[in-house]
């Protein structure tokens, strides 16, 4: 192949095919990998409350929730491979250059991972050769290693935000401090912000299983308590995530002020500046918004008066694409208010009650929580993603310069796609299978168990 | 002159051999499951082959992470030159990676026959397609393929070329050779002595395969990568080779006197010999006139990053132990049948 091809930038088709290929495979990846941090935990607490009272319903709930854990570890394994692959396949220039600036994490990553890996399979496979409270204690490092992975990982991008640690000279990486790269000052927002989004987007989303159930008929015991556990841990997180968000989207306004300018489709730089809500951005302007006055400069530094930089500031050229940043925000935010007040819902009937709300409206909005939930926890990797655009790294590297400048990156996109999909129809038939199927297996994996006499 | 770039590859090849013993034989776990024929007669295998390879793969799978990231923290420039010059086998690589571990998690949850005939089906020919472009990259990389850059090379004659082929097979056939090694064992272990003799027979077959076709690759390499093949017959690689020929002649005579836990160790040493002898014949030169010294990331990276692993490793290795243990050993030793709790009926 001719080099002088070969040295020319990618085409745009193939930056285009390479930007959706990994938005493609995170976004996939990253909506397993939330069941992989927030799963065990949920399981682990049926699993404590079935050993403590004996119920039965508990145990069953554990076990069935463990054979999908079982599914979507291996899932998000694999899934996760491919986006170690595809930091170098499509992104070599990130990597080449920077590669060793965000190692470190990676490599810790790789640690955590490792354990959970070990411990998923002692406490899948095992589950009837241990006691009892061995069998738990297995559980708990996965707990901690999938929340300890996602912290990593999420470090890792934050550096992509806020790179520090390093210096450059010529394009070459001639120093670098890996812990103060790791640590950069967007790590504390954005790590807490994610993990918490995990225990959300997991507990919402198995509740939601159960809420269809009970929407059904099916309300006994073992119905309502799967819809509790999940539930009740994701309701009382998304109050603390709200918060939590509000501290991110400060760190944004103090340190991305671009990002936060095309979140909220500020084009001018102002004092007290309102709040869009809704719009759309056509030549510059913010129009059809629903405007609430001096909003975006109380929420951003709790000032009425606040100075809120526009895009103006920097040349069009270094605009992320502000339509869809706004409107992936404004998603994300919406949602979260939405299961906020589900949650307040349920603590209101509950706390009168002592029981799940009866209205079928609630279930049904229960149901739909699932799902939200993970849309706006992709409506947030949007944001914080083509919010940073057009850099890789925020200032530093632009994405057409990172991107592997191959031809034909366009047909692996293609095939990746067709090969996602694939996989995205099995997972959820399999899964939905595995919801199905009764009665429940008294161990997961038990055909290994069972059927096959190890000794 | 500080050692760290090269204590770091020698943990990156360290990554890289335990993924070929471990990872490399439960995709040869695969290829078996393909050859193990009809449904009816290849259940006893195919049975045999999911039980061992399920509690473990996940594990044995994350070495491969870990090569990929030790490369990018240790070496980053190397690793970018290498995927992004060889981005078509590796994206074939990691859809196989993909088809193969979701088929298999999907198989051993779905209970149709169908459904299991499909899943086990997409799991067996990408344990088969895999292994071999990931050889053949490794090829590509020791035939010196992968100039320095980014996407510098040939897209494709960086890995259809004649070193790829032969060590792509060569990939299949270790694979192949070791899982048939374990699997004996595991077979013998569980009492099922017609399968252990299945699985020794193949052994022994598979095992004078990748015995030729290692000849055949050092012949390959004499015409197309003279500079490996100088090293690995006469220069520093040469006792690696020696070891690897030894142990692998070894390991056929220990099948032969059916010692099937010691041909474990032969086996596996037949492996590493030929693993760390393509290091040492590269070394120092990572690609064509880029030096392992040049291509080192800062030593801050390295020194950080192998303090964390040692610490890393501290509570890895008695988790693996830990894990494996509980897998080789049956559970009834463990806890009497009184404390097992609940039992499927």
């Amino acid at each position: 192949m001719d080099s002088e091809v070969l040295a020319a930038a990618a085409s745009p088709i193939d930056l285009l095919a390479a930007r959706t290929q990994m938005a493609l495979s995170l976004g996939w990846h990253i909506i397993i990998a939330c069941f992989g941090v927030g799963m065990p935990a949920i399981t682990l607490l049926a699993e404590w409350r079935g050993n403590r009272t004996g119920e039965v319903a508990y145990q069953l709930l554990a076990r069935r929730w463990a054979r999908a854990m079982g599914v979507l570890f291996a899932v998000g394994a694999v899934s996760g491979t491919i986006l170690s692959f595809e930091m170098g396949l499509l992104w070599p220039g990130l990597m080449g250059t920077f590669g060793q600036v965000i190692g470190l994490p990676f490599a810790l990553e790789g640690i955590a991972f490792f354990i959970e890996a070990i411990f998923l399979g002692l406490y899948l496979y095992a589950w009837d050769r241990m006691p009892p409270r061995l069998h738990m204690l297995t559980g708990i490092p996965i707990v901690i290693a999938g929340v300890a992975s996602a912290f990593f990982v999420v470090t890792a991008n934050a550096w992509m935000n806020q790179p520090t640690g390093f210096e450059l000279e010529q394009g070459r990486v001639v120093a670098v401090e890996p812990w103060a790269a790791m640590f950069n000052p967007a790590t504390p927002p954005q790590t807490v912000h994610m993990i918490l989004a995990a225990f959300m987007v997991a507990g919402f989303g198995m509740a939601s299983v159960y809420a269809f159930a009970m929407l059904r008929g099916r309300r006994d015991r073992y119905h309502r308590l799967g819809f509790l556990i999940p539930f009740t841990v994701a309701a009382a997180i998304t109050p603390v995530q709200i918060g939590v968000g509000d501290w991110a989207a400060h760190f944004v306004a103090s340190n991305q002020p671009v990002k936060l300018a095309a979140m909220e489709g500020v084009f001018a730089t102002e004092r007290q500046v309102p709040l869009h809500i809704g719009g759309v951005a056509i030549d510059g302007i913010m129009r059809y918004a629903l405007e609430i006055p001096y909003g975006l400069s109380l929420l951003a530094h709790w000032d009425p008066n606040a100075r809120i930089l526009g895009l103006e500031e920097v040349p069009p050229s270094q605009w992320p694409p502000v339509n869809i940043t706004h409107w992936a925000f404004q998603i994300m935010v919406a949602i979260g208010l939405a299961l906020l007040v589900l949650g307040v819902w349920m603590l209101w009937v509950w706390r009168r009650r002592r029981a799940i709300p009866e209205s079928r409206w609630f279930l049904r909005a229960a149901v739909l929580a699932g799902p939200a939930a993970a849309v706006a926890l992709e409506a947030g990797w949007t944001t914080t993603e083509v919010g940073r655009q057009p850099w890789t790294v925020y200032g530093i590297l632009r994405t057409a310069e990172a991107v592997n400048p191959a031809p034909g990156l366009v047909y692996g996109f293609l095939l990746v796609a067709a090969v996602y999909l694939v996989l995205t129809v099995a997972t959820v038939y399999v899964l939905r299978r595995l919801a199905r199927s009764t009665p429940v297996p008294t161990a997961p994996q038990e055909r290994d168990v069972t059927d096959y006499p190890v000794v | 002159m500080s050692l760290l770039p090269e204590t770091t590859v020698a943990v990156l090849w360290v990554g890289l051999t335990a993924y070929v013993l471990f990872g490399g034989a439960d995709f040869g776990g695969g290829v078996w499951d393909l050859l193990a024929g009809g449904t009816e007669r290849g259940r006893g295998q195919r049975t045999l082959v999911e039980h061992s390879i399920g509690p473990v793969w996940e594990a044995n799978h994350v070495w491969l992470i870990f090569v990929v990231v030790m490369m990018w923290t240790g070496i980053p420039a190397v690793f970018a030159a290498i995927a992004s010059t060889l981005y078509i086998p590796l994206t074939l690589v990691a859809l196989g990676i993909i088809a193969r571990g979701a088929a298999f998690a999907f198989r051993k949850a779905s209970t149709e026959l169908w459904q299991q005939r499909l899943f086990g089906a997409t799991f067996a020919f990408s344990s088969l397609v895999t292994p071999y472009f990931l050889g053949a990259v490794a090829g590509g990389i020791a035939s010196g393929r992968v100039p320095a850059g980014i996407a510098e090379g040939d897209l494709v004659s960086s890995w259809v070329n004649p070193t790829s082929a032969a060590t792509g097979a060569l990939a299949v056939g270790v694979a192949a050779y070791l899982a048939a090694v374990y699997l004996t064992r595991d077979a013998q272990r569980q009492g099922d002595h017609a399968l252990a003799e299945t699985f020794r027979r193949r052994a022994l077959i598979t095992g004078v395969i990748v015995g030729a076709l290692s000849l055949a690759g050092i012949f390959v390499l004499r015409a197309d990568a003279p500079d490996l093949y100088v090293a690995l017959t006469s220069g520093r690689a040469l006792p690696l080779l020696v070891v690897s020929i030894v142990s692998g002649v070894a390991s056929l005579l220990l099948l032969w006197w059916r010692a099937y836990l010691a041909v474990r160790l032969t086996a596996a040493l037949a492996v590493t010999g030929l693993l760390w002898g393509w290091g040492v014949g590269q070394y120092p030169y990572l690609l064509p006139g880029v030096t392992l010294e040049e291509a080192a990331a800062t030593e801050a990276v390295l020194g950080a990053t192998l303090v964390s692993l040692a610490v890393g490793a501290v509570l890895l290795i008695p988790s693996l132990w830990w894990l494996y243990a509980t897998f080789q050993r049956g559970h009834h030793e463990e806890f009497g049948t009184e404390e097992r709790g609940s039992r499927a009926g």
